[in-house]
């Protein structure tokens, strides 16, 4: 017997849950976001499909950066740590998340990663780079602390991956087109279309166009870190003052 | 396949949902799928399957509802044509108002007489 209602088919039970699937890995980035707030790190996750040009992107930001700002990252990578020793050789301190089969970063990842020899580096940089795993799918779904999202998409993968990718599309804040020097070998490719497939997927598309190589964009990529950095303690300021 | 590590916190989630019921058996697991969600339900039921023996739910049945993606306007709310711009015409940006999250909705339990 039902001993809550008294009901005679005792035995059926209905629990309403009404959570997220990645509400524990939410939680979790909730907290790693506040701690990096705290500390005045802005955070910044790079999502791409491999070879897209984020390890390109993210050395050519350390050249930009040197000696005005400090920055840190942490690779994922399936098995290798090439990407974080080509960081480490651009003066980046960095490590590299070994994800083996798994094709995303989540929360927990990251802050295993943070409890490693990059912590210290990770809390004092100004611009904390996340290179996620190389997959247009499953890493966008995880937030992993970040302030902004930056898709890197290079100009050699056509101009319909936004219409055919559209989650990853969907969660980012700035798609980096890259290797725009190569615009003038690729005559099917217009940057235009790929504006117009972005903005079917962004509800506020910004697109800006970097060559890694000859040093194209680089500025207005530079200045839009830096304006996140500022939004991001400005809403440090409003926070101590609420 | 992001979809294994999902399955792996679904079950997390059916174990503190049902802790209140030690003794009950999960016979369905109500999970909506948004279309935007970045979630494939035919992997995540693979998954799903591949997982509930280990994870002590034998009986549990996935119970799947696929929920289209619709964008609306974040400024006057007006819905936005499937595959359109998303930029309304009064100027407002659209806003993923269904279809972006996975969810566990509820679980049909069966608890066994004492
Ligand atoms: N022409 C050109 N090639 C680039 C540029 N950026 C990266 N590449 C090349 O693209 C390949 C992949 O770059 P990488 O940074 O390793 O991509 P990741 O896998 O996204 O990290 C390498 O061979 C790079 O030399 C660029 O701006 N212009
Ligand atoms: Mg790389
Ligand atoms: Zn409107």
């Amino acid at each position: 017997m039902c001993d809550t209602c008294g009901c005679g088919d005792a035995n059926l039970v209905s629990v309403d849950v009404h959570q997220s699937l990645l509400s524990a890995n939410d939680a979790q980035a909730a907290a790693l976001r506040l701690r990096f707030t705290g500390d005045g790190v802005t955070v910044v996750n790079v999502m791409r499909s491999p070879g897209s040009g984020k390890t390109a992107l993210l050395e050519a930001t350390a050249r930009a950066f040197a000696g005005r700002h400090r920055l840190a990252a942490v690779s994922g990578d399936l098995a290798t740590s090439h990407d974080a020793d080509r960081l480490a050789r651009a003066g980046v301190p960095s490590a590299a998340i070994t994800t083996g089969t798994t094709c995303h970063l989540d929360a927990a990842m990251v802050e295993r990663a943070l409890q490693g020899e990059i912590g210290a580096a990770a809390r004092a940089c100004e611009y904390f780079f996340i290179e996620n795993v190389g997959n247009l799918v499953c890493p966008a779904i995880y937030d992993l602390g970040q302030h902004a999202n930056v898709v890197a998409l290079s100009v050699t993968e056509g101009v319909d991956k936004p219409l055919k990718y559209p989650v990853m599309f969907r969660h980012a804040d700035l798609v980096v087109l890259t290797k725009v020097d190569l615009l003038p070998h690729l005559p099917e490719v217009s940057v235009a279309a790929i504006r117009d497939a972005l903005a079917r997927v962004m509800p506020e598309p910004e697109l800006i166009e970097v060559s890694a190589t000859k040093g194209a964009g680089l500025d207005a990529w530079l200045g839009w870190l830096e304006q996140r950095r500022a939004a991001a303690l400005a809403s440090r300021c409003e926070g101590f003052g609420s | 396949m992001h979809e294994a590590s999902l399955v792996m916190a679904l079950f997390d989630q059916i174990d503190r949902a049902v802790a209140a019921h030690p003794r009950a058996r999960v016979q369905e697991v109500h999970v909506r799928v948004g279309e935007l969600a970045g979630v494939e339900p035919t992997l995540l039921r693979t998954a799903f399957e591949a997982f509930r023996e280990s994870r002590g739910r034998p009986e549990a049945a996935l119970a799947l509802i696929e929920e289209p993606a619709e964008w609306a306007c974040a400024k006057c709310g007006d819905a936005m044509a499937r595959g359109a711009v998303l930029q309304c015409a009064c100027g407002g940006a659209a806003r993923l108002s269904r279809g972006g999250d996975v969810f566990l909705d509820r679980l049909e339990l069966e608890v066994p007489d004492v």
